[in-house]
């Protein structure tokens, strides 16, 4: 059962496509992160999936082939949007009140506890809540509704440090003790680093990698060596390139067991080395994995940039 | 990032009530060790030094989760890296355990030895060696104690 799962999907506003020809599958139980530049179709993607928009082409479906907007997807999609919109002139109480009429399941006792522990007064209007306490409801609201899927777009923002981490450690609990799957979208990759174990990355509206986030650092090496030899590696899979006078890095589809050549050496690549290589190189994707619909995966790269 | 962690694993008894083991994991952002790696070595670390012995509890996944706001099954392959080591095991609905020991020498020798080694630092500081002298000095003789060993036991 995948928690996301596209299939050619793509969406125009007017003559621009905000995103199109995305195939990609989600499995559950992880934290996916989507990552990418702004405008790269991040928000349109979660907006489809959790029905706010309809596709132009393709199609989209959650928890395993369930329509987006229909009811069941309903029941089992929380979406929290950008920016944590609340109706600011409404006490928390009373916020709780209409989401649990506006919902088939809402747990209110569990509702209740989370803002007694985040010392959220039930009389205080929204409004009047600071950024992280704001966050913390909006993300409490979802949460009570016992979702299977959790779905966070641009969830920290706007949000200090400790208030990141706090917002971050509810969704992490949830995910422990109920076993929610989350997806959720951030241009700051650095902040999700340490809780996505999956990731999909979006450039210019395409699906240009998506995997495991293991499965891509040790499918992935950085070697290091004489820039006149680096072209000798143009057989090889090269996602990106950066070469000095003398020296250039490579980043290559490679794993610890393949052998390095004489004179260079071989390091593993963190996430946001992997992440920036991929975006600096909008031919190259990295598409491991079972995607349904597209059995072969895409796999190139050239070497094209050129940095002194 | 290290702040609240801090405190709360000094400051705030009321918040490690709930927790029943003897360690708390802390995390190092800027070391590039991935995290379920510090996990693991923080573990061993422990066990090395005495802190954790067969029997003891670790975190459990939720407490580590919430305290340190990181994926659930971070812990989790953490957890079982050091089940495939031997060195913890499972108990179902109960948590993870100690099972092995790391530490192979008894803890009051181990106090005699940080003090004798106490001893060595303020000779080599006294001789005039920095910090990264000293750094240098120890992880040559350890090579070279290595070295011999190795050498004398016929085991490359």
């Amino acid at each position: 059962m995948n928690v996301i799962e596209a299939s050619g999907l793509g969406k125009r506003y007017g003559s621009t496509w905000a995103l199109r020809e995305c195939t990609l599958a989600v499995p559950p139980g992880h934290v996916a992160a989507l990552v990418g530049p702004n405008g790269a179709g991040k928000s349109t993607l979660l907006n489809l999936a959790v029905g706010l928009a309809a596709p132009t082409t393709g199609a989209v479906t959650v928890l395993g082939g369930l329509p987006p907007g229909s009811p069941a997807a309903l029941d089992g999609v929380a979406f929290v949007a950008q920016d944590t919109p609340l109706y600011k002139n409404l006490s928390a109480a009373d916020l709780l009140h209409l989401t649990r009429n506006l919902n088939r399941r809402f747990d209110q006792r569990y509702a209740q506890s989370r803002l007694g522990e985040l010392g959220i007064p039930e009389k205080r209007k929204a409004g009047q809540l600071s950024g992280g306490q704001q966050a913390q409801l909006a993300l409490t609201l979802a949460l009570a509704r016992r979702p299977q899927l959790l779905v966070l777009d641009e969830p920290m923002a706007m949000l200090d440090p400790l208030a990141r981490h706090d917002f971050m450690a509810t969704v992490m609990t949830a995910m422990a003790d109920d076993g929610v799957s989350v997806v959720l979208s951030s241009h700051v990759l650095t902040e999700l680093e340490r809780v996505a174990d999956y990731l999909v990355l979006l450039s210019q509206g395409r699906v240009q990698v998506a995997g495991q986030v293991d499965d891509l650092l040790a499918s992935h090496r950085m070697l290091t060596g004489p820039a006149a030899g680096a072209d000798t590696y143009a057989d090889r899979p090269v996602v990106h390139v950066r070469r000095g006078e003398a020296q250039a890095h490579l980043l290559v589809r490679a794993t610890a067991d393949d052998p390095v050549p004489p004179g260079w050496e071989a390091h593993p690549v963190s996430l946001e080395e992997l992440t920036l290589a991929y975006l600096r190189e909008p031919g190259a994707s990295a598409l491991p994995g079972p995607v349904r619909g597209r059995p072969a995966p895409r796999e190139s790269g050239q070497p094209s940039e050129v940095t002194r | 990032m290290a702040i609240d962690k801090e405190i709360s694993a000094d400051q705030d008894p009321g918040r490690r009530s709930g927790s029943t083991s003897p360690i708390e994991f802390r995390l190092d952002a800027a070391s590039g060790v991935p995290t379920y790696l510090q996990l693991v070595h923080q573990v061993e670390h422990a066990l090395r030094l005495g802190y954790l012995k067969p029997g003891d509890q670790l975190p459990k996944v939720r407490d580590a989760v919430a305290s340190l706001a990181i994926n659930p099954n971070t812990v989790l392959k953490a957890y079982r890296e050091l089940e495939n080591k031997g060195l913890a095991a499972g108990r179902p609905g109960q948590g993870t355990f100690i099972q092995a020991t790391l530490s192979q020498v008894a803890l009051p020798e181990l106090t005699t030895l940080h003090r004798s080694l106490l001893g060595w630092l303020a000779t080599a500081d006294a001789a005039g060696l920095d910090e990264d002298g000293i750094v240098a000095l120890f992880t040559s003789a350890l090579r070279d104690f290595r070295e011999r060993r190795s050498g004398t036991e016929g085991v490359a």
